[in-house]
């Protein structure tokens, strides 16, 4: 066998209070694609930190070798001259710069002092083609879907001759067409001599895609399956994960009588006065007291959008129709009203706008419902510590405490965060925004769990979702909408995948 | 433990530090009662500053306007004593809420018309600048006569007619000095208390004692040094009160935790039910507040209204918050620490006056306690990641 092209060996990662990677060892043979997976905090991005020179060397214990050479790097440059690319969730492409110009960010084709603009582009070109990427050069970033963005992301990672790439749970925002198409270029590249190390929560994807899988828990290495000798399903990577067997992904759901109509929207339209353009139209929903109702679409169908303009309109669309909650007409001018009124919206993008990353665990959790911490006016700090206490455990929250930053907390937990934040409110109807992204099949399920138990309570949910299984499995009304537009409405027992998708896409 | 809160105690060491070392050099006149007193009073009207300028900074913003607005308001209450014959608890108020106004115009275009605060405060500064000069342009400098407003800049407070009894130490500054130790000593042990009913954890009551001593320690010695020359000025008193108003604001009440929030992501406040402008114009207002309140600060020192009020008090007081330890990235710096960075620049002018420095080299030594001050404050800040 040749020399392996990586091989991390015995990798310890300490934080003040958690040891996040605990004497992992993994390798990686030549055109192959590797999977971590693992529950939310397990240490996979963390891992992949100290590979990328992140962490940089001297910060953790263990030893990093390249084909065979022992690598000390100190920042992600390093690691960026070894031949290591790092593809994170969020992507680094400058958005008001043009392909090319990302594509060839940092290390710009010169010619002299000037940048050489025409190699520049017919080297683009070149690229684009190996990663299957039909768009000109010229087009903005900003301007191109969030799939065709990450393609652009892997394109820049080859432009400087990257043999690994690294890619942190890259299909969490894409749709399934995306991702089908993001996971057939890696088995593409991987021919050409590009080894990937994967990071993901699908497991089907991980499954289809793996030649070896390692499997971390709490930061350490618990196995590692090779496909050519080991069976990989869905129960052996579960049970590895969270250390039993999972039966159910879902929870089950009673069958309830629903309440009355407790919240309405009609003739629903929206203007974006930036684009420029239409991007609601004539949209009608009804919830119930105690219902689940789904929301789904394609990316960019206008889903976000909606939540965003029902609750309190931030972004500034203009509005027409009619919002009727509890029967009464209501309009709100900020999210604050909404907030008063009952409503609550854990954001799609927890990061940009769901969380102050800066701000401690129990900070974030209170942030939306102070009046709860208020005495006489003041903020009781011990009342905060025991709610955010409370809240923290019976999500089930992973942090060394809730005085910890949010910007420390793992993917997963943040999320976990997003949620307790806005369950302190206690509102009557809850819309969630893929709620489950990045999360790991155990808290889906803890999520899954809270969730009946909320609607139980009399509380009402619109939960936007682009996964159909879980769309399928936890409302009980389905909307679908397609640019902008509502395309169709089902109940959810009669409904099934395929008749989702024909709607989605009409 | 300490690790943790190095940057907090770090400020501490280095304004330490920076005293002790000017009372070395120079045989201990620095420390003496009538410099610190002496020095308190040239702080005040930066330290308000700096403590509105904390909140800016917290919310991403910058205020340049406030230097010459001080002069301005400055020269306006002169006018008002005098010119205009108003009395002083007209006065006052009156130019405070001049003040609050202006803050308010300030906030108006950032907030309503997306102007950036850098240049929206850019205008001001000049506008002001003019303004400053048009008021005090028939007169020149415009002198106050007015006894009370000119004890708030030079004044101290009266003392217990007691003869005979601790003489030469100014005895209601004492007796402040040991109520306010009174008073940390049962809040903390309340407060250490309440958090042992929750069931909390607490730091060791070793810990926690020498804690305790240590501050009340601190407490003593500074009544001790204040009351050895003419007791607590005015200036001190207003300072002290000011910053423990905005103290209990910023870290007790839901207006400080939504202004932070709105530093730390505004979208996510804005999601959350936080009106980001609502809170432009509430720390601009209050910046407008406490420039009023500086330049009458300055006023009544100088006992007079110059053309030349107030020039450079805004990069005195971005200077005194940045040493302070707010982040231009926004959501993060105490009132207390810029308090602090205020008397470390304070300290440093008077102690190289004292020194006989020349002013080209003080400024290049400020300039450079500047820098080493931020760059310690994102090493340390890096280093807990
Ligand atoms: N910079 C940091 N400082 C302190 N703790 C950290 C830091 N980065 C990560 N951690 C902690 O290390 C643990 C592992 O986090 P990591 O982000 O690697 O998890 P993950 O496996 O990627 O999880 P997810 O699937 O949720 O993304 C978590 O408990 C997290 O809180
Ligand atoms: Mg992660």
């Amino acid at each position: 066998m040749s020399v392996p092209i990586l091989e991390m060996r015995h990798i310890t990662k300490e934080f003040p209070g958690v040891k996040a990677v605990d004497d992992v060892s993994f390798t990686i043979e030549s055109r192959q694609i590797h999977c971590l997976v693992g529950e939310n905090g397990a240490g996979k991005s963390t891992l992949m930190k100290v590979l990328s020179g992140v962490h940089p060397f001297g910060s953790y214990e263990g030893e990093i070798f390249l084909d065979g050479e022992l690598q000390k790097f100190k920042n992600t440059h390093d690691s960026e001259r070894a031949g290591i690319a790092v593809i994170y969730q969020e992507l680094a492409l400058v958005p008001e710069m043009t392909v090319h110009e990302n594509v060839f960010l940092g290390h710009e084709l010169r010619k002299g002092l000037q940048v050489d603009i025409n190699e520049t582009i017919k080297q683009t070109i070149e690229i684009l083609k190996k990663v299957r990427l039909d768009v000109n050069p010229a087009t903005e970033i900003k301007d191109l879907g969030i799939g065709k963005q990450q393609l652009v992301e892997i394109a820049k990672a080859l432009s400087r001759n990257a043999r690994l790439l690294v890619l942190d749970e890259p299909t969490s925002a894409l749709n399934e067409t995306d991702s089908e198409n993001l996971l057939d270029l890696l088995r593409e590249l991987k021919q050409q001599g590009v080894s990937s190390i994967l990071i993901s929560h699908k497991l089907q994807e991980v499954i289809s895609i793996a030649d070896t899988v390692t499997v971390l828990r709490d930061g350490q290495s618990i196995i590692t399956l090779d496909a050519s000798k080991d069976e990989i399903n869905r129960d052996v990577l579960i049970k590895n994960m969270v250390g039993r067997s999972i039966d159910n992904i879902y929870p089950e759901r009673e069958k309830r009588e629903l309440g009355e109509v407790i919240f309405e929207v009609r003739d629903w339209n929206a203007y974006d006065t930036n684009l420029g353009r239409e991007i609601l139209k004539d949209i009608n929903i009804q919830v119930h007291k105690g219902e689940v109702v789904g929301i789904t679409g394609l990316m960019g169908a206008g889903r976000t959008e909606l939540a965003l303009s029902l609750f309190g309109n931030a972004a500034g669309y203009n509005l027409r129709g009619e919002m009727i909650l509890k029967g009464k007409q209501v309009r709100f001018s900020h999210p604050k009203k909404a907030i008063k009124a009952g409503l609550a919206y854990v954001t799609e993008d927890r990061k940009g706008d769901g969380l102050i990353l800066i701000q401690d665990v129990k900070t974030n959790i209170t942030l939306a419902n102070l009046d709860r911490i208020l005495r006489y006016g003041v903020i009781n700090g011990n009342v905060e510590i025991k709610d955010a206490r409370d809240y923290s455990d019976s999500l089930n929250i992973k942090t060394p405490s809730i005085e910890q930053k949010v910007v420390y907390l793992s993917g997963g937990n943040q999320q976990k965060v997003s949620l307790a934040k806005w369950l302190y409110v206690r509102p009557d109807i809850m819309i969630l925004d893929e709620p489950t992204r990045g999360i790991d099949v155990g808290a889906k399920f803890e999520i899954f769990t809270i969730m009946n138990q909320l609607v139980k309570e009399g509380m009402s949910i619109i939960m936007i979702s682009s996964e159909l299984p879980e769309i399928l499995s936890m409302t009980d009304r389905i909307y679908v909408i397609s640019d902008g537009r509502l395309t169709g409405e089902l109940e959810a027992k009669d409904a099934d995948q395929e008749s989702i998708m024909s709607l989605a896409t009409s | 433990m300490l690790k943790r809160n190095i940057r907090e105690y770090g400020m501490f060491i280095a304004l330490f530090v920076i005293m002790a070392f000017f009372t070395i050099a120079t045989n201990g006149i620095f420390i003496s009662s009538r410099n610190i007193s002496n020095l308190v009073n040239q702080m005040g009207y930066i330290a308000v500053l700096a403590i509105g300028m904390t909140l800016v900074i917290v919310i991403r913003h910058i205020d340049l306007s406030v230097g010459f607005l001080a002069g301005f308001l400055g020269a306006i209450a002169a006018i008002g004593l005098t010119a205009w014959g108003l009395p002083i608890w007209l006065v006052i108020p009156m130019v405070l809420a001049l003040g609050v106004v202006t803050g308010l115009i300030s906030a108006t275009m950032i907030a309503k018309f997306g102007i950036p605060s850098f240049v929206a405060t850019l205008a001001g500064w000049l506008i002001y600048r003019g303004a400053l000069l048009q008021a005090t342009l028939r007169t020149g400098t415009i002198i106050i006569p007015n006894k009370a407003f000119n004890a708030i800049g030079n004044g101290y407070i009266p003392d217990i007619p007691l003869e005979g009894f601790l003489p030469g130490l100014h005895k209601l500054t004492l007796l402040l000095g040991l109520c306010a130790a009174v008073l940390v000593v049962f809040s903390a042990i309340s407060s250490r208390k309440k958090k042992m009913a929750y069931d909390f954890d607490v730091p060791s009551k070793a810990m926690f004692i020498l804690q305790l001593i240590f501050t009340v320690i601190l407490v003593g010695a500074v009544t001790y040094v204040l009351a050895g020359y003419n007791g607590l000025s005015w200036t001190t008193v207003i300072v002290l009160v000011v910053t423990l108003i905005y103290d209990f604001i910023t870290t007790k009440t839901f207006l400080g935790r939504h202004i932070y929030a709105v530093g730390g992501n505004p979208e996510a406040a804005e999601l959350s039910g936080i009106s980001v402008d609502k809170i432009t114009y509430v720390v601009f207002g209050s910046m407008g507040m406490l420039t009023a309140l500086s330049g009458m600060l300055f006023a009544s020192r100088l006992q007079s209204a110059t053309t030349t009020a107030g020039t450079g008090f805004e990069l005195d007081a971005i200077a005194a918050a940045y040493v302070g330890g707010v982040s231009s990235a926004g959501g993060v710096g105490k009132v207390t620490g810029s308090l602090i960075g205020a008397i470390v620049m304070m300290s440093l002018t008077n102690g190289m006056n004292l020194m006989g420095i020349d002013i080209s080299t003080q400024y290049i030594v400020r300039g450079a306690v500047l820098v080493i001050a931020v760059v310690f404050d994102v090493a340390t800040r890096k280093h807990r990641k």
